[in-house]
């Protein structure tokens, strides 16, 4: 496997990996901006409006249409959070030409579209389609409201956006109800052209052409980049808070007609990230503590207490935060709690054993591992490097990743400062 | 074992079968780093009530899932923290037809094969081990109520039958769970987990003799067969009820469409059937058909929507659903884009298309492992050969999918399941 990475134009980059044993390609195109309250919900709409259609295919069904010539491809609209970073983009998959009935190809066509999706948008009055700009507000309206559907998922919202309810970390990537319903084409189409002229964009491509062949493909949609970028780029920052906000962590309760409750625990790592010499530590701790089926948590909190169905721990690489998040009973959460603190204590004072380090490990290594062999992984790992600058591949990861000692583990869990404590009830009465 | 090439995917299967009846497939892929095994029963949430030498044996509803939980407790301990300490990542799933079991690995594989083929064939229950599986999956069952998306499929599964064992919830309820045994557990294992009712597939660059060496070595229990199982009294034809709509702590109400199907039977005819349903389904309300634009258009569907022909022990359905501000409004254009589709039929260039769209959509599935090994394991159970999806494909014309239409997406066979918000939404 054979990964480029070159700068086509300023702030336009492209990522690319050479490698013929999948059956269909990966082209995408991700604009990365700052993640602010101001500019979220305009930003997010902007995938969703601009695959409503474009000038040489107008509606959605015509662009369906343009998708099943090319074997079922498809072209999804993507709004992402890395940290403080906003990701706005259309995700591509298409069928490789060594598959197609009759030797055709598939990639120059799929960039075409891409091309005349991302940069000629149907517009009306100089702006985004009115009839477009409607029915695509009122769906991410719609989105945002089924977020509480999802009950795991919901809760863990919760939880981010009470924690860091002061930091850009705090404002979810779809922007919220109200910002969505006060846009107008206009807000969207100045959105829309501002990300065209300084965000940062990342082409990504993993399929069986040769990086040539790519870039020819490539070329109409980075020329069209070219003759819209302004003079700057955005900065993609970070704000890591190192500690927790108070003596005691700051608890917050609400109440839905649920049957099992939920419990999520956000805690500051103390400064560690993907940045930081101690990322391998993180990884592996994090599989140690609760990332895996053999951590302590889901032996100790689910299998030895029975005391829910699950009980995880996750890590937000750049942010420097992890939750803890279980499905509990209500009259059980109190117990969870202590549980769940009380493992924490045992990594801490490194009470683990030489098994659980090694099992932990190569749990991380081998999801690394995996991910080689996975399109959307890979690409979610060079986005995650095109964010924070880093270069590093993830072979080199797992060889820092093979060498992370208990001691390092322990320093990491040390580091951790319980924040705030969210809990989902049911109705009170 | 024999090798079979399907030249236009690129594939190549090896086939090996023990004396025992365990069959074993290898998906050979060259390059690729990671390997992945699935080891699979013809047991699932639907076979509560079976024969074996005894005679008829009830069970309750869940047993299939219960099971999945407890085969990982070994005389050695865990056998998913022992396989995840051999760098595997191990997991297990119960549908309604089957349950498999399975890992993911990049280093270790021939040991954790072992263990996987080990744990799965030698039961080890105790009375207390069964009670503390009694709490963890209570709380399973807990969640699953709060999950909208699953809740309103089972409720349209209730309107479409009238007493196959479909109705039920794979995992059971509180109740049904309370009543499982550990000797439940070994007479149910006992009449599915023999070889002859068993399948392994394996994905990955490995060496296909060497995975038949290893199951002849670990599975060496006697195969007897694939015990009679009975689904309850003959279906109706028609759907039983045709609405049901209760409320949920949900933003936007949740609904599933569905008509009810005949049972396409065991064999080739399967797939086919599968593929025709399929294409159905992208022509009546696939991303570029009319209906769904002028729906998608006008608001009553989003991107939240889904759609597809799924078939399962002596029963076969289509259902489609999702989010909408009217689900009545979206079935009532269903049923009458299903009659004008009936009248008017495709023309040959959509047709052609459509199909074309769902090849490739079929082939890019195979890049995943698991998704490759699982409908390898299912196929086998059904009688089909899945990898020659290409070749039923090419014959399927625009006329068996109008028949099909004609025939079986109408009213009768139609019920709408809607989950309203309310309970607490806020």
């Amino acid at each position: 496997m054979n990964v480029t990475r070159e700068v086509l134009a300023p702030g336009v980059a492209l990522t690319a990996i050479q490698t013929d044993k999948f059956k269909s390609a990966a082209l995408t195109a991700t604009l990365l901006t700052p993640l602010r309250r101001e500019t979220a919900s305009a930003n997010a709409l902007v995938p969703y409006v601009l695959r409503r259609g474009c000038r040489q295919w107008p509606t959605m069904g015509e662009v369906s249409v343009r998708l099943e010539e090319l074997y079922g491809g498809a072209l999804e609209p993507t709004v992402r959070k890395r940290g403080e970073t906003q990701g706005l983009g259309l995700i591509g998959s298409f069928l490789d030409d060594a598959y197609t009935l009759e030797g055709e190809s598939v990639l120059e066509q799929a960039a075409e579209l891409l091309a005349q999706l991302l940069l000629e948008p149907v517009t009306e009055d100089g702006v985004f389609r009115e009839e477009y700009v409607s029915g695509e507000r009122e769906n991410l309206i719609q989105a945002i409201r089924a977020q509480m559907n999802e009950k795991r998922a919901y809760a863990s919202l919760r939880l981010v956006q009470e924690m860091c309810r002061g930091e850009a970390y705090g404002v979810d990537q779809l922007g919220s109800e109200e910002a969505v319903a006060a846009l107008t084409p206009r807000d969207v189409w100045d959105a829309y052209a501002r990300l065209l002229s300084t965000a940062q964009v990342e082409l990504y491509y993993c399929g069986g052409a040769d990086l040539q062949r790519v870039r020819q493909a490539l070329a109409p949609l980075v020329e069209g980049l070219k003759a819209r970028r302004g003079g700057t780029v955005d900065r993609l920052t970070c704000q890591v808070v190192l500690h927790a906000a108070g003596e005691s962590p700051r608890e917050v309760v609400d109440h839905l007609d649920v049957t099992q409750g939920k419990l999520v625990m956000g805690f500051r790592t103390g400064g560690a990230e993907v940045r930081r010499e101690d990322y391998p530590a993180l990884l592996v701790f994090n599989a140690l503590y609760g990332g895996t089926a053999t951590s302590k948590l889901f032996l100790n909190v689910r299998e030895k207490l029975s005391l829910c169905y699950y009980a995880s721990s996750a890590v937000e690489p750049v942010k420097g935060i992890m939750t803890v998040s279980s499905g509990v009973e209500f009259d059980k959460m109190r117990e969870a709690q202590e549980e769940i603190l009380a493992q924490l204590e045992a990594v801490k004072t490194g009470d683990f054993t030489p098994e659980e380090l090694t099992s932990a490990r190569q749990a991380v290594v081998n999801a690394y591992r995996s991910a080689l062999d996975s399109r959307a992984q890979l690409e979610a790992y060079w986005l995650t490097a095109a964010i924070t600058g880093l270069s590093e591949t993830p072979e080199e990861l797992i060889d820092r990743l093979e060498r992370v000692t208990a001691q390092e583990v322990a320093a990491v869990a040390r580091g951790m400062e319980l924040d705030t404590i969210y809990r989902l009830m049911g109705k009170e009465g | 074992m024999e090798e079979k090439r399907y030249d236009k995917l690129g594939m190549r299967l090896f086939r090996g079968r023990l004396d025992n009846g365990l069959t074993v497939f290898v998906d050979k892929r060259p390059g690729y780093g990671k390997q992945f095994a699935f080891f699979a029963t013809r047991y699932g949430g639907l076979d509560t009530r079976f024969q074996t030498q005894a005679g008829w044996q009830d069970t309750p509803a869940g047993v299939a899932h219960f099971l999945e939980h407890k085969l990982f407790d070994t005389k050695d301990g865990n056998a998913l923290q022992i396989m995840a300490a051999n760098g595997a990542d191990p997991n297990a799933f119960t549908s309604f037809g089957i349950t498999g079991y399975f890992f993911q690995c990049t280093q270790g594989f021939e040991e954790n094969l072992r263990t996987l083929l080990g744990f799965v064939t030698e039961p080890y229950f105790t009375p207390e081990s069964v009670a503390k599986e009694q709490g963890i999956i209570g709380q399973e069952i807990a969640m699953g109520d709060d999950e909208a998306d699953t809740e309103v499929f089972y409720d349209l599964l209730g309107c479409l039958y009238q007493s196959h064992p479909i109705r039920t919830h794979i995992a059971g309820t509180q109740a049904s769970i309370a009543k499982i045994t550990d000797q439940t557990l070994y007479t149910c294992h006992g009449a599915f987990y023999n070889p002859a009712n068993m399948v392994l597939t394996v994905v990955g660059d490995v060496d296909p003799q060497q995975v038949l060496d290893i199951a002849r070595e670990v599975v060496t229990a006697p195969g007897t067969g694939d015990p009679e199982r009975d689904y309850g009294p003959a279906e109706p034809r028609e759907a039983v009820s045709h609405e049901t709509s209760r409320s949920m702590a949900v933003s936007a109400p949740l609904f599933q469409f569905g008509f009810k199907l005949p049972d396409p039977g065991y064999g080739p005819e399967r797939l086919r059937a599968h593929l025709i349903g399929d294409l159905a389904g992208d022509l009546l309300v696939g991303d570029s058909s009319p209906l769904y634009t002028r729906l998608y258009n006008a608001g009553l569907l989003t991107r939240n929507f889904g759609y597809g022909y799924e078939d399962y022990p002596g029963c076969a359905f289509f259902a489609l659903g999702g989010e909408s501000k009217d689900p009545r409004a979206v079935a009532d254009a269903v049923l009458a884009e299903c009659i004008r589709l009936g009248e008017e039929g495709f023309d040959s260039a959509r047709f052609q298309r459509v199909k074309k769209a769902a090849y490739g959509g079929m082939v890019s599935q195979l890049n995943s492992f698991e998704n490759t090994a699982v409908e390898l394991a299912q196929s086998y159970f059904d009688g089909v050969d899945y990898l020659t999806f290409p070749e039923v494909f090419r014959s399927i014309t625009p006329q068996d999918v109008g028949d099909f239409l004609k025939t079986w997406f109408v009213e009768k066979q139609s019920a709408l399941a809607v989950i309203t918000p309310g309970g607490g939404a806020a």
